[in-house]
């Protein structure tokens, strides 16, 4: 078919052109004006934007999920009374399904295309440490939230972690553990504890601590994460002897060697230390009577030793949100403290009037700050500058009801003695009963 | 001595739970050649479903493990259904097929993820925590009764197969397609039955694993490798071969848990694989 040229004569070309061009002019002004209109009202009303990984699925999900309704609790406490520096605070997070791989993809991305004002950390050592590089390479502050010794290596001086380890993370740890070793003069260990990176540095630090206490180290092993049958290796311990057994393991594998010690009847006087997830309301009710007599470490539990200020109201707001959501109906493990850490960062930021690192930092670093979980004080590593790491040990828990945790005396702290709330039942063969 | 008789009764305990989880796969993919990766993800649907029965209305997991294979089994024959339609029909169900499956696995997954979330959820059984002792050997009621079942299980579809016609036919089909056809049945409705029956095993090894221990969404990676593993040592195709691989497994794994540290376990059971590969490929009791 051959073109006609009746649609390109010249007087209408020349006309739909310059019609085209005035619409196009037309356009750009009022785009100009808007945008530049847009700016002025921005400016005033920018949020700012918080940006964040966060265990929503995988192994630590269950504390994560928590973990992030405690911080939208704070940011809508923190928007009702007018925002931080008079703009609404906005998060941006992703999930990083428990997988230390996606974490520095998520950072990078929260950075770069996401153009967040500030970082804060996800969840659990295994999310905070490989966070670490992306975030010193911008020089960003960085709040964490439960990582044991992540700041060890890096020693990275605008990292600042609420997990209460105390100044030397690793050793802090599990001292108060092996202070009850030595007030009973016990002679033995076997230390046992997940292939991953929060067990190996709980262990790191016990083999310090037990050396320093004079302790033979009857058994140390690690087990692979997926291992699904504990009694072998309770077996194994139990065929040593030790006084004490000290486990630094995560919430499935907790559970497992809970069940496989109280099948075998293990014979110990002292046995517990660090394991993940015995704070979670769903192992509490699930395990119940098998946790009798087990010393582990905990940050809260609700002893009136530690009823601090505001505690109480995030904990009902949250057990409200909780409901039916298939999350930690209680949240008394990472909640407060999730909240207490954007407390932190929220009164920085007010304090020093502005977004700039480097006075956060040092605001960071010289302030003792008023928070839910009590006052909070950093060492200049970022981590607290007192260690806080309660030894709790599990006491007359007859049954799985869940309405018992939240009162007093299931859960009695043995040490530190200013938050002391109950006697040592010892050993744990009498206390198991 | 105690600890080696207990060791190896712990190996042999834990063994036929995982051959529970593989004797699905065993049929899947040792007979039928389907990659079926999201066969895990199923069973963490069958924990889901003890879990829900046991929390309502107090129902043995076990129990509830088999009155809901039915209706896994009725899953598995529509799930084969789409998957002959797009993709064995077609020949591309190598590639193809395996995306397929590691699609359902994802979804399966973040389904349950947004039903029930992301705790950990458990069961309650007067037997879970007692345990029996025979002299030396203690044996927990938690793995002997996934133990016990996984076995009946086995022999029950062992029998299946060996001794029914659509049991035989289900074996022929993975041998001979067109002889099958020449002897009266249809093997695509017959591939149909086999990755039902498939399914339906993976309700039952489901209510198992949530009798050993706690389970969440994510769980079933942690056995993608092992149930594939232990299939392709048991040999293709075989039942008795996917039990007595599985209760390799198990007797390894403890072992060297017990002896050696558990950080080797995992190495010395691939380890295992490895050397019964290069001597005879076929696996233990494969015969091709």
């Amino acid at each position: 078919m051959a073109k006609t040229s009746a649609t390109w004569s010249s007087r209408g070309t020349r006309r739909m052109l310059l019609r085209r061009a005035l619409i196009a002019i037309g356009a750009a002004a009022v785009a100009a004006v808007s945008a530049s209109w847009s700016e002025v009202v921005r400016a005033q009303q920018d949020p700012i934007r918080i940006g964040f990984s966060m265990a929503l699925t995988g192994a630590l999900a269950g504390a994560g999920k928590p973990a992030l309704i405690a911080m939208e609790l704070w940011r809508e406490d923190i928007n009702a009374e007018g925002g931080l520096l008079g703009r609404p605070v906005e998060f941006v997070y992703y999930d990083d399904q428990t997988t230390s791989a996606n974490v520095p993809k998520i950072y990078t991305k929260l950075l770069n295309v996401d153009q967040v004002d500030l970082v804060v950390s996800g969840y659990g050592t295994a999310a905070i440490a490989p966070a670490m590089p992306v975030v010193m390479r911008e020089k960003l502050v960085f709040m964490s939230l439960f990582g044991l010794g992540v700041n060890d290596e890096y020693n990275y001086d605008r990292y600042f972690q609420i997990m209460p380890a105390g100044p030397e993370p690793r050793v802090d740890w599990s001292r108060a553990f092996f202070q009850l070793a030595k007030d009973k003069d016990l002679r033995t260990i076997a230390l046992v504890g997940a292939d991953a990176e929060y067990p190996k540095n709980a262990l790191a630090g016990a083999r310090v601590n037990a050396e320093e206490a004079g302790l033979q180290v009857v058994y140390d092993e690690s087990y692979p994460p997926s291992t699904t049958d504990f009694t072998p290796i309770i077996r194994a311990i139990q065929a040593t002897n030790p006084d004490i057994v000290f486990v630094a393991s995560y919430p499935p594998d907790s559970a497992g060697m809970v069940r496989a010690a109280n099948e075998l009847d293990l014979q110990t006087k002292l046995f517990g230390g660090g394991m993940v997830g015995l704070q979670y309301a769903s192992l509490q009710t699930s395990l119940g009577p098998m946790l009798n007599g087990i010393v582990n470490y905990d940050f809260w539990v609700p002893e009136p030793t530690l009823s601090f200020p505001g505690i109480q109201d995030v904990l009902a707001r949250y057990q409200e949100r909780a409901e039916g959501q298939g999350i930690d109906p209680l949240g008394h493990y990472l909640t407060p403290f999730a909240y207490a850490y954007m407390q932190i960062l929220g009164d920085a930021v007010e304090a020093v009037g502005s977004l700039d690192q480097d006075a956060l930092a040092d605001y960071l670093h010289k302030t003792t700050f008023d928070t839910v979980v009590g006052p909070v004080k950093f060492g200049p590593n970022g981590e607290w500058a007192t260690s806080r790491v309660l030894m709790v040990q599990f006491q007359n828990i007859e049954n799985g009801e869940l309405e018992q945790f939240k009162h007093a005396g299931k859960r009695v702290v043995l040490l530190p003695e200013e938050w002391a709330s109950g006697e040592f039942k010892f050993p744990y063969t009498e206390a198991r009963k | 001595m105690e600890l080696l008789l207990n060791a190896i009764v712990s190996g042999l305990l834990l063994g036929g739970f995982y051959a529970a989880v593989a004797l699905g796969l065993a049929i899947a993919f040792g007979q039928l050649d389907i990659v079926n990766i999201a066969h895990p993800a199923f069973v963490i649907v069958g924990s889901y479903v003890a879990y829900m029965v046991n929390s309502r209305v107090g129902l043995d997991p076990v129990l509830a493990g088999l009155i809901f294979a039915p209706a896994f089994f009725v899953v598995g024959a529509a799930i084969y259904r789409v998957y002959y339609a797009s993709f064995e029909r077609t020949g591309q169900e190598a590639l193809s097929g395996l995306a397929f499956f590691f699609g359902l696995m994802f979804i399966i997954e973040v389904l349950l993820l947004m039903i029930y979330g992301v705790d950990y959820r458990s069961v309650a059984a007067p037997y879970i925590g007692s345990t029996w002792r025979f002299g030396p050997v203690i044996v927990p009621l938690r793995m002997f009764v996934p133990f016990a079942a996984a076995l009946l299980m086995t022999a029950a579809v062992y029998l299946y197969l060996s001794k029914t016609f659509t049991g035989r036919a289900i074996l022929a089909v993975s041998q001979d397609r067109l002889a099958l056809r020449l002897m009266g049945a249809d093997p695509i409705r017959i591939k149909q039955l086999a990755f039902g029956l498939s399914i339906a095993t993976a309700a039952l090894a489901g209510a198992l694993l949530i009798l050993i221990g706690p389970v969440e969404p994510s769980m079933n990676r942690l056995y993608i490798g092992r149930v594939f593993a232990i299939v392709v040592l048991g040999g293709m195709g075989s039942i008795g071969g996917t039990l007595v691989a599985a209760l390799i497994l198990g007797v390894a794994e403890s072992f060297v848990a017990t002896f050696y540290g558990p950080s080797w376990a995992p190495a010395v059971a691939f380890g295992i694989l490895l050397v019964t590969l290069a001597l005879r490929p076929q696996g233990l009791f494969g015969r091709y």
